[in-house]
């Protein structure tokens, strides 16, 4: 829990009476961490009645961090559009137009090119969704919905609907598709965005500023906070991060393809509200979102090998998901 | 006296619309300088431009003597002008001390900040302001007095040098303010300016150097308060002599014997423990008491916003369920909350709409509304209540102040309530709608309404109401009939249970 805006309760304020405030920490105890416990509770519960499935096999936890790292990626750019009281509905498409768009250079111009394509489509979309948003005081709801045809558009559109095959062992191997030992590449990935993204949100004045401009707009812009920069820069980071994300599926899946990220602008939210993030902003807990992104993989896994049909899973899941946000809800 | 800032000729219109025509103001080192002046006089317009968050039309700025050109807060900031927002400048989610230091945070090598330094320094300031806040609670925690010190700490953490206080004790219990007074001196200690902006005369008296009065936009006089009378105030704020509006009168018709409402040991959460009074046709009951004293929360609950946990309503002696705010409507009884612009209107809707609101019911044709009798309706409530609002169909955001509570006022009397409760209805009002607000209610009453009147401003109360109950930890501690308070310190000492 290295996140100091969210996991210290709020302390005694001098003129609460003892019991107003033991009830305080006492409702702060386990909401906040409601992720975490529900985390352990389903992992021990899936331990306990998959046991003979192989659940707690190496294989298959390893696996569940696999299927995880990506929702993991982007839900982590998320965090800070979420925090800053926005909302970036593109990241989806937005991967899958960096994974064509990657495939589709390193097939024409080689490795480098294709890293540099991939990352450009999460600039350019990221500069047109902040700028929009900033400049021109357009919802992000609006444009990044907007954001979202598009990108998944022109992905569908540039290749025909065709798969785009990656042959460059070098970009299969970096993005996902390798191992460092018996750790998958992939969980290095994650774990280096987990990483910086919750230095980057708790301890530095940039991430400050996105979580005071969430809370506040007001008392941030009078406080001397570049508002507009900022909402600007959140978005700008949510759609390179996807970018990346999107080179992830393709190179663990040595392809592109328009279909790579879509719909999980959703299970990214999902996992930034499980995780503690304020859906008003104001609030954010990267994390928190690490947690999330887990237990949502967490619930898949053990779900497909308990044997249930993939429309009872999205029931079960949709459950899940409505129950540990409804715990965690601050009164 | 030299002045740490001056203001001279400063003019500003909005939208062709002139606000400020020429205005001269000045703050000496060291001075607590009070600001007055009706609602629309130009008093927020000239704090924002000294402020750096408008850009002025015409005229100079001057710091320490020297002209400066503010085209941002940050430019105002660093010429050490800090403002204590009326509408609070933190971020409620934020700490303390995360918030006394946002955007200023000590940084190490690689850019981390240090939110030890921040608590150590927020410490040291407190300290020295001997003030005793937690630094670390979350701000959003903590209650309005602790808010304000927080924004009062933040502004001298910057260094500022003149603090602008907007109404800073408008939601203070008296020992708050006396805290906060005793603030202000230490602060003018240490040679920082103050501009204090109050429709309260008793507190400008009792803190300000001088004042200067704005009046249609533009500097009327600028005194010292000891040559200066209340009445000479007052005159030049309104801009006619004091019609004794707030001072007590008898009232044209007295109260009738009828029971209206009756509240028998109302339980309402933590807040309210065992109310019972009773209220009757044409009575103005005055409900006084400290922050906390549970006075909101019984007006809450008698409108049925929170539950009433155990206890009865009756209205004409028949028992009746409040459990929510229609209920209580439909029961005859409207409440005007005490936070006019998050409880009572829509603020991006036309004045029109606004006033309709409660009463979309009597104004339909079939399904769907009537927008005639709609519009005739809103325009005589406007009459009636002389609203000023050039255009009925624009938006009650950009309504003054005082006229935004006129508004909500109107709004609800436009459901012709049997009895109507009123939380604070004076606050942030000038002093001249004061009158015109205290008017009202007396003719409500005069009409056989009942009107239940909580307030924390004792003379508005002493001068409407006909018994006063005092509240104490949600409980009724006494009930004064008005004849039976000599003068508002004896009131002041019932509310403080000495």
């Amino acid at each position: 829990m290295a996140d100091p805006t969210t996991a210290r309760p709020p302390l005694s304020t001098s003129g609460r009476s003892t019991r107003d405030l033991i009830r305080g920490l006492a409702d702060v105890d386990w909401r906040r961490y409601v992720i975490y416990i529900a985390f352990v509770a389903v992992f021990v519960l899936f331990a306990v009645l998959l046991r003979d499935d192989g659940f707690l096999s190496q294989g298959n936890l390893l696996n569940i961090f696999r299927q995880t790292a990506t929702i993991t990626v982007i839900a982590v750019g998320m965090t800070y559009v979420i925090a800053c009281a926005e909302i970036d509905l593109s990241v989806g498409s937005v991967a899958g137009l960096a994974s064509v768009c990657s495939a589709m250079a390193i097939a024409h111009w080689g490795l480098m090119a294709g890293i540099l394509a991939g990352l450009a489509v999460g600039v350019v979309v990221g500069t047109i969704n902040g700028g929009l948003v900033s400049r021109l005081g357009i919802p992000s709801f609006l444009v990044t919905l907007g954001m979202l045809g598009i990108a998944a558009g022109v992905a569908q559109w540039i290749t025909h609907s065709a798969p785009q095959p990656i042959l460059n062992d070098t970009f299969n191997l970096i993005f996902g598709g390798g191992d460092f030992g018996p750790i998958p590449g992939l969980l290095v990935w994650m774990a280096a965005f987990v990483v910086v993204g919750a230095v980057v949100l708790n301890r530095t004045r940039f991430g400050r500023q996105v979580v005071a401009t969430g809370g506040s707009r007001t008392a941030a812009e009078f406080t001397g906070i570049d508002t507009r920069r900022i909402k600007f820069q959140v978005l700008l980071i949510s759609a390179t991060v996807a970018s990346v994300a999107g080179m992830l599926y393709a190179g663990r899946l040595q392809s592109g393809r328009f279909q790579w990220g879509s719909g999980d602008e959703l299970s990214a939210i999902a996992a930034v509200i499980l995780g503690g993030t304020s859906l008003f902003g104001g609030r954010g807990a990267v994390i928190g979102t690490l947690f999330g992104a887990l237990l949502i993989g967490l619930i898949n896994n053990g779900l497909i090998l308990a044997g249930l049909e993939s429309s009872q899973q999205q029931v079960v899941r949709g459950v899940i998901i409505i129950l540990a946000v409804a715990l965690a809800r601050k009164k | 006296m030299s002045a740490v800032v001056e203001l001279r000729g400063i003019r500003k219109s909005f939208d062709s619309v002139p606000v400020l025509l020429g205005v001269d103001f000045e703050v000496g080192y060291g001075e607590v300088h009070a600001l007055a002046g009706g609602n629309g006089a130009g008093k927020s317009t000239l704090m924002k431009i000294l402020q750096g968050v408008y850009t002025k039309d015409a005229g100079e700025i001057l710091v320490s003597g020297t002209p400066v050109a503010f085209s941002s807060v940050d430019d105002a900031k660093a010429a050490g002008i800090g403002m204590v927002f009326q509408e609070f400048s933190l971020v409620p989610s934020l700490t303390v001390a995360q918030n006394l230091y946002l955007t200023a945070e000590k940084r190490n090598r690689v850019g981390m900040i240090s939110d030890r330094d921040s608590r150590d320094r927020g410490r040291r300031i407190f300290a020295d302001l001997e003030v005793e806040v937690d630094i670390d609670a979350v701000v959003g925690d903590l209650s309005t007095a602790y808010w304000q010190l927080t924004e009062i700490a933040k502004a001298v953490a910057q260094n500022a040098q003149v603090l602008i206080l907007d109404e800073p004790t408008a939601s203070l219990a008296r020992n708050e303010v006396d805290a906060l007074f005793g603030l202000i001196g230490r602060l003018k200690g240490r040679g920082i300016s103050i501009i204090y902006i109050s429709h309260r005369m008793d507190e400008i008296y009792r803190i300000a150097d001088r004042i200067t009065i704005l009046r249609d936009g533009r500097s009327l006089f600028t005194r010292r308060l000891d040559e200066v009378t209340p009445a000479e105030i007052v005159e030049g704020i309104i801009g006619r002599p004091d019609d004794g509006a707030l001072s007590y009168r008898e009232r044209e018709s007295s109260a009738g014997t009828d029971v209206l409402l009756e509240a028998i040991t109302l339980y309402s959460g933590t807040r309210v423990r065992g109310v019972s009074f009773q209220l009757r046709a044409g009575e103005i009951l005055g409900i006084a008491g400290l922050m906390g004293s549970g006075r909101s929360e019984l007006a809450r609950c008698l409108f049925g916003i929170d539950r009433i946990d155990s206890g009865e309503l009756r209205m004409h002696g028949r028992r009746i369920d409040v459990r929510n705010p229609r209920d209580a409507q439909r029961a005859g009884i409207a409440l005007i909350p005490e936070d006019r612009r998050e409880q009572g209107l829509v603020l991006e809707h036309s004045v029109t709409d606004n006033l309709l609101l409660p009463v979309l019911d009597t104004i339909r044709r079939g399904p769907f509304l009537d927008t005639r009798s709609g519009r005739r309706l809103s325009r005589t409530l406007i009459e009636r209540f002389a609203i000023k609002a050039g255009d009925a169909d624009q938006p009650v955001r950009r309504l003054s102040g005082g006229n935004q509570q006129k508004v909500v006022i109107a709004k609800w009397l436009g459901t012709r309530p049997e009895v109507l409760i009123m939380d604070e209805p004076t606050a942030g009002v000038d002093i001249g709608t004061k009158g015109e607000i205290v008017a009202m209610i007396r003719r409500l009453a005069d009409a056989g309404g009942a009107v239940i009147v909580i307030s924390s401003e004792f003379p508005e109360l002493l001068a409407v109401s006909d018994r006063v109950l005092v509240l104490r930890n949600g409980a009724v501690a006494d009930e004064l009939a008005r004849a039976a308070i000599p003068d508002e310190e004896s009131l002041q000492l019932a509310v403080q249970g000495l």
